[in-house]
């Protein structure tokens, strides 16, 4: 799974590098579905200080459409930004926030 | 056989094309027809018609035509499509038949001929019986026709011959044999075009006409099979999209089909081939999207029908193949000019075939057991040695009802397919697959994929229990996944190259990758880390490793006597290992204490190590290379007899080294070049840990990054820690040895600003404060290098002060040697400056010497120095302004020839210090100095010009400085003065003062200085101050060259200054000198004193008052 990840970074890197050459700062953090796989569809989110975000969803899964992605990604956004504003958060280390934890797994849940 | 049972049929995948027969040429003997054969085939291009030709002999038999079936009442379809039959109607059965016949229109033999002809043609016909393949004849000739409708003969013999075979005119063809053979066979072969799309249009007619025999309970395979025929004939008749309509129903009705257990392989199939032939057509028309629709439909559509489960590696086998085969068609498409995106491209297809592949092995390895021996009347052999049907069991032809109709056949039938699937080596296509799919990512920029597929490629060598190939690829993308830092994914991947290294008993990456799994970046858990430092260990004491887990026991005994043999090798028991580029379970860093250490300082070296394993690890040997080798003794650590030096799990721990500096490195760097760690021992296997540089590894400048941001938060907080922090531990790969700090006192004391020219004097005291001797004192003194380059023409330095320097004096004296300093000893000299430009100068003092001193117990000579730089700015040391003026100090703008007049130089000091002009001093700034020139100007020929007056020299030295010290010249150039001249002269001698009421005598002269006599008119003007005596008014005459005199005596008459009584003198001979001209040189006033009791105080005003120093009364005859 995580070499699926891994190489789901590929089209993020070429998905970045070409709206970075047209639009500068006003990007589109959502990237949308990224690989088309048997199993699994992967969706990409980039923020604005090149953090990436990554959902893998099962394919059959067809009650989450890409509105629904986006706000989850969002959120995870929001989150995200939370934690990194924690003063005793050192950026690179490891997330260790229940805030966060509770999100993401909220979010595991609820699309089951 | 197993491998290519997946494989499309040939006659699937390529492009139909209407075949057409052609009989009656002799390409073996003759050459006519072997050159028509040639034009025909040669050069087949785009732009010539799709037809694919065949030489055949004029009594061909063709597949015989089965008779035409009245009614399909009781007929049960056998199966979908006959394995035979698009091989038939691609290369057995024609469109079209020609028949090459050579006869020309006025042969002799017109009517043998003709009928010869007429009887091939009936052989031909025969051999076609039933179907409606056209037959159409050549005649080969050897003459040019004529333009059509202009032989009568030939139309006649054409109609007679078309009645005789039983042809349509447009059947028969001439084909002369000329020089333009290319041309009409390209206007022969579009007419067999036109024949065999007709032909294929009437069987496409015969195959739909059957439809309306056909009921849907029992002839559901038909339906399938005469869409798939018309769609194949479309295909023939070049009509690609009704090809694609009715392909697109034939795969609508092959879904429709009842699907069981029994049939469902041959459903697939079917289904698989028309997918195939969609695909295709969709990137033919270039609607590649709609390909890729309809593939992702057909897997939809398919991926569920698994069929039997004792052969659920036959589907994933056929899954495979479906996407191998649709990565082939995309890629294909590509090459004609398709362009593909990173998402979208084969690469997917072909990883997807190869997952598949990897599900048909491991299925295969489920449920093809070892054991089993092969049945014993072959299952699989049918009568004709092939399928009849596409997609059915051999042993069950033609059956189509749910059950198998023999369960035992059944049974062997499988287990035959099971045993057969064993042998096939699914590693190899699974390797093909992957290798087609990273070739597809590299091109697609997908580098992350690509690692991804190569991992899984090495993994698949490691299957296939190609160990080297498998490390190969392992090795390319390790690093990869090390500088993204993906951990976990770099374990995976280090532990199958552990097993490979293990399988392979290589040494080296044995310990590479054990090395690396017990290091930081490991995820794997505690025990596994522990079972492996046991083995490192034991490979380290040259024993043999315990075997890795989930290696096959086969592989594991081959290992191990692989590895009792490497062990029993003696010697080459020494690896050294590069560890740098990995993340080794020893860590090392090391550096200098300091950036630069003084050659009389000991050098200081720390290395620091700290092991990640779990279990503490000892070592024997620790060394520092250096840039310079021979410090290298002194970099050392070796562990002593039995005990060897040991690392606890986590901690740092510390060595220092410290070593002396030779003098001959002064202002070298000295770098480390690598650090070795030596595990094990002589008796077992040495093996040597080596870092370039300071140490460090592929993770730790990451690490140093991250330490160092958070140090930056928590500043406080690391202060209180004890040990350092490894993360932070900084390495330092190099020092500068400097020179020892100079214990010299270098002072310099002058007077600034220097003047210009002057010889400048800067006092240098040099004061030792060494404990030794200070010895080969040595000055270096001067201009500071690097200056402006004209400052080295216009500064001159010597040593020697009593004289002023010329040219040839150097900017710089370098290396002056001054002898020997005893400790507190001060010498002092003078070193003389002369600048003859004007500006700021750098000037360098740089006092060089050598020490012996002793630094650990050891002697060195030290060679120091000290530098000391002093900006001085030059000035001028006055300015000189110069001015001339008449006997009576009035200025003048022009000077009369031969007559005194002044020159009145002011010279201006702006030197800071008092100047010693010559002899007398002036002792203020700002105060000037004026000297008085009394000049006269000899007559030239050429009157009226401006004369060069000449330069003014002065002699000057600074006030301060001592008498012998010798005077500088300062030469200033005067100002060019006008001349003129005067025809006459007229002074006067006047007593400097008169008394009232005493006589004054006064004498005029006057001179004539023309050749010519001058005649002058003199009269003398009544005065009040005055009573005189002597001629009033007289006229007069005066040779050239002499002169007359007139003697006046006044009588003063009042006190004080009182004006003379003006003389008024004419010269009627020269009107241009006039009374004016020539009164200027006489005396206008006189002082006139009471009588002579009151002469004292009068005396006390003086005709002059200045501020001279000294006057000067030159008569310099100038030129």
């Amino acid at each position: 799974m995580s070499a699926f990840l891994h190489t789901s970074l590929d089209v993020v890197e070429e998905k970045i590098s070409a709206v970075g050459k047209s639009l500068g700062d006003q990007r589109e953090l959502y990237l949308g579905l990224l690989y088309p796989t048997e199993d699994y569809k992967v969706y990409g989110y980039v923020t604005n200080s090149k953090v990436k975000f990554v959902i893998v969803v099962d394919s059959s899964n067809t009650s989450l459409r890409d509105n629904e992605i986006r706000s989850m990604f969002r959120k995870l956004h929001n989150s995200f930004t939370d934690v990194m504003c924690n003063p005793f958060h050192n950026p690179g280390d490891p997330i260790q926030s229940k805030a966060f934890d509770g999100i993401v797994s909220g979010m595991m849940v609820q699309t089951g | 056989m197993a491998g290519s049972q997946w494989e499309l049929p040939p006659e699937l995948c390529c492009r139909p094309m209407a075949f057409v027969a052609l009989t009656g040429l002799d390409v073996v003997y003759n050459a006519v027809h072997r050159a028509i054969w040639d034009a025909f085939c040669a050069n087949r291009r785009a732009d010539r018609v799709p037809i694919s030709f065949k030489v055949l002999p004029g009594d061909h038999e063709y597949p015989k035509c089965r008779t035409k079936r009245t009614s399909y009442e009781w007929y049960i379809p056998k199966g979908i499509l006959k394995t035979g039959w698009m091989n038939k109607h691609l290369n057995l059965v024609p469109a079209l038949v020609v028949l090459f016949y050579e006869l020309d229109w006025d042969d002799p033999q017109w009517k043998e001929k003709q009928s010869e002809c007429a009887t091939k043609v009936e052989i031909v016909r025969t051999s076609l019986q039933g179907r409606n393949t056209k037959v159409a004849v050549v005649l080969i000739q050897k003459k040019t026709p004529l333009p059509p409708g202009e032989d009568l003969v030939a139309s006649e013999r054409a109609a007679t011959l078309c009645n005789a075979c039983d042809l349509s005119g447009k059947s028969l063809f001439v084909l002369p044999h000329t020089d333009h053979l290319v041309g009409y066979i390209i206007r022969l072969e579009n007419a067999f075009y036109e024949h065999a799309q007709t032909y294929y249009y009437t069987e496409i007619r015969r195959v739909k006409s059957h439809k309306e025999f056909l009921n849907k309970t029992t002839h559901q395979l038909l339906f399938v099979r005469h869409q798939f025929k018309i769609a194949f004939f479309s295909e023939l008749k070049q009509d690609t999209q009704n090809a694609l309509k009715y392909y697109r129903t034939a795969y609508s009705l092959v879904h429709e089909l009842r699907a069981h257990e029994t049939n469902m392989l041959e459903i697939k199939t079917m289904a698989g081939f028309i997918n195939y032939k969609i695909c295709r057509l969709c990137f033919q028309h270039n609607t590649p999207l709609d390909a890729i629709a309809q593939f992702r439909k057909h897997i939809d559509l398919c991926k569920k029908k698994i069929g039997s489960a004792e052969l659920a590696f036959e589907h994933a086998a056929w899954m495979s193949k479906q996407f191998q085969s649709f990565g082939e068609l995309f890629d294909e498409a590509i090459k004609l000019g398709l362009t593909a995106i990173q998402t979208q491209n084969p690469g997917f297809y072909y990883q997807q075939a190869a997952c598949y592949s990897q599900d048909r092995k491991q299925q295969a390895q489920q449920l093809c057991q070892a054991g089993a021996t092969y049945p014993s009347p072959e299952p699989l052999d049918t009568q004709s040695g092939g399928l009849d049907f596409y997609g059915q069991r051999p042993w069950r032809q033609g059956h189509q009802s749910i059950d198998p109709p023999d369960a035992e056949k059944e049974k062997t039938g499988i287990l035959a397919l099971q045993i057969k699937e064993r042998d096939v080596p699914h590693s190899e296509l699974i390797i093909a697959l992957l290798s087609n799919a990273v070739a597809q990512f590299k091109k697609y920029k997908c580098p992350r994929m690509k690692s991804h597929l190569m991992v899984q490629m090495g993994e698949e060598y490691y299957h296939a229990k190609d160990y080297t190939k498998a490390l190969k690829l392992l090795d390319y993308v390790m690093c990869d996944y090390r500088t993204e830092r993906w951990w976990g994914l770099l374990t995976a991947i280090l532990t199958t190259a552990l097993r490979c290294a293990y399988l392979m008993a290589s040494v080296k990456d044995y310990i590479i990758y054990c090395m690396e799994l017990l290091g930081r970046a490991s995820t794997l858990k505690e025990e596994q880390k522990l079972r492996i430092e046991k083995n490192l260990i034991k490979v380290l004491t040259n024993e043999v490793p315990d075997a890795e887990p989930e290696c096959d026991s086969s592989s594991v005994s081959a290992a191990k006597s692989l590895w009792s043999d490497r062990m029993a090798l003696a010697g080459s028991n020494e690896l050294t290992i590069e560890v740098q580029d990995y993340i080794p379970f020893i860590q090392c860093k090391a550096k200098f204490q300091s950036p630069s250490f003084h050659v009389d300082q000991p050098i200081q070296l720390q290395v620091f190590l700290r092991a990640d394993c779990p279990h503490p690890v000892s070592f024997n040997k620790l060394s520092v290379s250096l840039s310079n080798q021979e410090y290298n003794q002194w970099c050392v650590v070796e562990s002593s007899g039995q005990e060897s030096m040991s690392l606890l799990p986590g901690k740092t721990k510390r060595f220092n080294f410290s070593f002396v500096a030779k003098t001959e490195d002064v202002g070298k760097k000295i770098e480390m070049t690598g650090i070795e760690v030596m595990l094990g021992s002589d008796s077992g296997r040495c093996v040597f840990m080596s870092w370039r540089g300071a140490g460090g590894d592929a993770a730790s400048t990451h690490e140093a990054l991250q330490a160092s941001r958070s140090s930056r938060r928590w500043g406080r907080c690391l202060e209180a820690r004890q040990e350092p922090d490894w993360d932070s531990l900084t390495m330092q790969h190099s020092t500068m040895i400097i020179s020892r700090v100079p214990k010299i006192s270098v002072q310099l004391s002058h007077q600034p600003p220097a003047l210009n020219n002057e010889m400048y004097c800067i006092s240098v005291t040099i004061q030792s404060q060494e404990e030794g001797v200070a010895k080969d004192v040595k000055l270096t003194a001067g201009l500071k290098p690097g200056q402006d380059a004209n400052l080295g023409q216009t500064t001159h330095v010597t040593l020697d002060g009593s004289k002023v320097c010329d040219d040839t004096a150097p900017a710089l004296l370098p290396d002056v040697p001054l002898g020997d300093l005893k400790p507190g000893e001060k010498l002092e000299w003078c070193v003389y400056v002369k600048c003859v430009s004007t500006g700021p100068r750098v000037f360098l003092f740089h006092v060089a010497y050598s020490i012996d001193t002793t630094v650990e117990g050891r002697q060195i000579v030290c060679k120091c120095h000290k530098d000391e730089t002093v900006t001085i700015e030059t000035v001028v040391p006055f300015e000189v302004s110069v001015k001339f003026v008449s006997t009576k100090f009035e200025p003048l703008d022009r000077v009369a020839v031969d007559i005194p007049f002044l020159l009145m130089t002011d010279i201006l000091s702006s030197s800071p210090w008092p100047l010693l002009l010559a002899s007398s001093s002036l002792q203020l700034t700002g105060e000037s100095a004026s000297e008085c020139f009394c000049l006269r100007c000899p007559p030239l020929t050429n009157s009226n010009s401006t004369v060069a007056t000449g330069q003014y020299l002065i002699s000057w030295r600074r006030y301060s400085s001592s008498a012998d010290s010798p005077l500088i010249q300062t030469t200033v150039t005067l100002p060019h003065v006008i001349l003129e001249s005067v025809p006459l002269y007229i002074h006067a001698d006047v007593p400097s003062f008169g008394r009232v009421r005493e006589s004054l005598s006064v004498r005029y002269h006057i001179e004539n200085r023309t050749a010519l006599v001058q005649e002058v008119e003199m009269a003398v003007e009544p005065s009040d101050a005055f009573m005189f005596s002597g001629l009033k008014q007289v006229r007069l005459r005066i040779l050239p060259g002499s002169e007359q005199q007139m003697l006046y005596n006044y009588y003063p008459l009042m006190a004080g200054y009182q004006t003379l009584p003006q003389l008024n003198i004419s010269l009627p001979r020269c009107p241009t000198t006039n009374t004016h001209t020539l009164r200027r040189f006489l005396p206008q006033r006189i002082f006139v004193k009471w009588l002579s009791e009151s002469s004292g105080s009068a005396g006390g005003r003086r005709l002059h008052r200045c501020s001279l120093r000294r006057t000067h009364t030159h008569t310099n005859r100038l030129l």
